[in-house]
């Protein structure tokens, strides 16, 4: 075990690199109202994060990361630009037997700006990059926004394009849904069988019919989806060559420019991912003036994808050769979570942590 | 070797059936209203009568032997449960399936696919998440990230759950069910791909325990009870 006085100052070293970037400390409350978090994450954040009542603030949660409580206070009282920089404890729920702790420190550097994305994508990479270097760990590069722009140009139906972006983030159900949209998979029987049923009555008769009304989802609910159900039994299929780039898109895992080449090449069959991977160029290029080794960068096009759902743009990690533990830094842009917690106000940002016991459990091991 | 046995109800008599018939006569002392019991048949065991729902943490802790219980209560209390029992015999009885359930209104959702669909298109209409009365927490959760189920939430209900719909305080519940019958008087109906587990009464033995003198005991009474302990290292 290392000893957590050198995991303390690992922490310190790192937050006081941060600082000296430019970052003004921001500290964070532990005890955070658990809505919010539900909110944006779902119930999968309870499987993770300790609950605990409070007698008049009703559910609260240990701190599980940073990420909302900058965010909000950004978002509340923030000038622009803005870099933030923060330490402290974080706490996750481990519910198999394992060597991963449940409370341990995160240092954290976040970028909020609106003026050139990838050049605060590459800053932030590049001061990690920096910091990170005598571990000699593996970098790992992809970018969400790519997949979300080839998904939202796709030739189908807006409801189709908005079932695949929901689920972008859960890859199975994700591969599921293309399938099926693309006419890959058979229809369910379970879903022959609804349509035909559907197509007996209107859905306000075959509502009457199913029996006595209960519950807050209402009559225009239901109808509304049956509707949305029938539309989409006649919609076409999702065309064969789009969907199978769309395949071949989310199978890229090579070094950067290979990567782009690829992407590049895909740009025939799905014109509307232009800006997207014009943007990863751009990336690609600020990183190198920041002297990071893009030849050899990897990038996949699905890294870091079954994380908790908020990365919608450039993501990154940096793991150790020892597979089982959890990467020692990760981070990515996560623009649209502004817009959900700015209450209609929204802003760029991009940020990541890193966690100082890896560091100096690697430090010591060598 | 102390053996838990739920305290009361049809759930005890069937366990004493069971036992019974296997040579060990249980029975409750002679004051039907302490939680006492005596076992016949065979030397050095204990019977501990126990709430159901306490029989799994019992286990976990080592403080009893062997323990009868649902497997559905098994999973949902404890965490990395193999780990800490070990089933030993399913007892053919106390029969149930933990499913999930919406009003039978629904005539757009019959499967879990539909409920994902419907739960986006609910929270965007209502403003919060779809909400899924329960008190299977652990188990509900499990199998609807594994359906790849999203925009819904679960609601604590620890009993009644079938009404929860009616009082507007959930949009669809999880719970057990054996006939079905109290969800169709409740204007419920099942997913047809809902069924998360499916439970009945089952003896365990827990991992934890001190088998020190009491592994000879359940030696003893293995044959009887029909118990194969095989690849069991902590019993043999």
């Amino acid at each position: 075990m290392t000893p957590k006085s050198a995991i303390r100052a690992e922490a310190e070293t790192l937050f006081a690199a941060f600082l000296a970037a430019g970052a003004v400390p921001v500290d964070a409350d532990i005890l955070l109202p658990a809505d919010t978090l539900l909110d944006l994450y779902g119930e999968d954040i309870r499987a993770r994060a300790y609950t605990t009542q409070d007698p008049l603030r009703g559910e609260m949660m240990l701190r599980p990361d940073f990420t909302v409580p900058v965010v909000q206070a950004h978002m509340t009282h923030g000038a622009e630009p803005a870099r933030y920089a923060y330490l402290g404890e974080v706490f996750r729920k481990q519910d198999r037997p394992t060597t991963r702790p449940s409370e341990y420190l995160q240092v954290g550097y976040e970028v909020f700006d609106r003026s050139a994305p990838e050049q605060a994508d590459a800053e932030v990479f590049a001061l990690f990059a920096r910091l990170l270097a005598p571990l000699n760990l593996q970098p790992g590069t992809g970018d969400i926004g790519i997949l979300m722009a080839a998904v939202r140009g796709l030739s189908t139906t807006e409801r189709r394009k908005a079932a695949l972006l929901r689920h972008v983030w859960r890859p199975k159900r994700f591969h599921a849904l293309l399938d099926r949209f693309a006419g890959r998979a058979p229809m369910p029987a379970a879903r022959k069988a609804l349509l035909e049923h559907l197509a007996k009555d209107t859905p306000q008769a075959l509502i009457a019919a199913a029996g006595q009304f209960v519950g807050l989802r209402d009559a225009d609910d239901i109808a509304f989806r049956a509707s949305a159900l029938i539309e989409d039994a006649a919609a076409p299929p999702i065309a064969a060559p789009e969907a199978d780039a769309l395949d071949q898109l989310l199978s890229i895992s090579a070094p950067a420019p290979q990567a782009m080449a690829r992407l590049a090449g895909l740009r025939n069959t799905l014109p509307w991912i232009t800006d997207a991977v014009a943007q990863l160029g751009l990336r690609l290029a600020a990183m190198k003036a920041q002297g990071i080794a893009i030849e050899t960068l990897p990038f996949a096009t699905t890294h870091m994808q079954s994380t908790l759902e908020y990365y919608d743009g450039f993501v990154f990690s940096f793991h150790a050769a020892d597979p089982s533990l959890a990467p020692v830094a990760s981070g990515g842009r996560y623009d649209a979570l502004t817009a959900v917690l700015g209450q209609g106000r929204s802003i760029p940002a991009v940020g990541g942590v890193i966690r100082p016991g890896l560091v100096a459990r690697l430090k010591g091991n060598t | 070797m102390k053996i838990g046995v739920p305290s009361k109800g049809r759930l005890m008599e069937q366990c004493f059936d069971w036992f019974g018939s296997r040579g060990l006569t249980m029975r409750k002392s002679a004051d039907g209203r302490e939680y006492a019991g005596h076992i016949d048949g065979a030397s050095g065991l204990e019977l501990v009568l126990l709430s159901a729902g306490e029989i799994p943490y019992e286990l976990a802790a080592g403080r009893i032997h062997l323990g009868v219980t649902g497997n559905d209560l098994v999973q949902e209390k404890l965490a990395d449960w193999a780990a800490q029992v070990a089933p030993l015999a399913d007892l053919g009885f106390g029969q149930a399936d933990l499913i999930i359930a919406v009003p039978q209104a629904w005539i757009d959702v019959d499967t879990l696919d539909d409920l994902d669909a419907a739960a986006a298109a609910f929270r965007l209409r209502h403003g919060f998440r779809l909400r899924i009365a329960t008190k299977y927490h652990r188990l509900v959760r499990d199998f609807l990230t594994r359906a790849g189920v999203a925009d819904y939430q679960l609601v604590d209900s620890q009993g009644a759950t079938e009404g929860t719909v009616k009082n507007l305080t959930a949009e669809a519940i999880a719970d057990i069910t054996s006939s079905g019958e109290t969800l169709r008087a409740n204007h419920l109906k099942i997913l047809a791909d809902g069924r998360i587990l499916q439970s009945q009464a089952t003896l365990f033995a827990a991992r934890s325990a001190d088998w020190t003198l009491a592994r000879a005991r359940l030696q003893q009474v293995a044959p009887a009870l029909g118990l194969s302990l095989d690849g069991l290292a902590f019993l043999s």
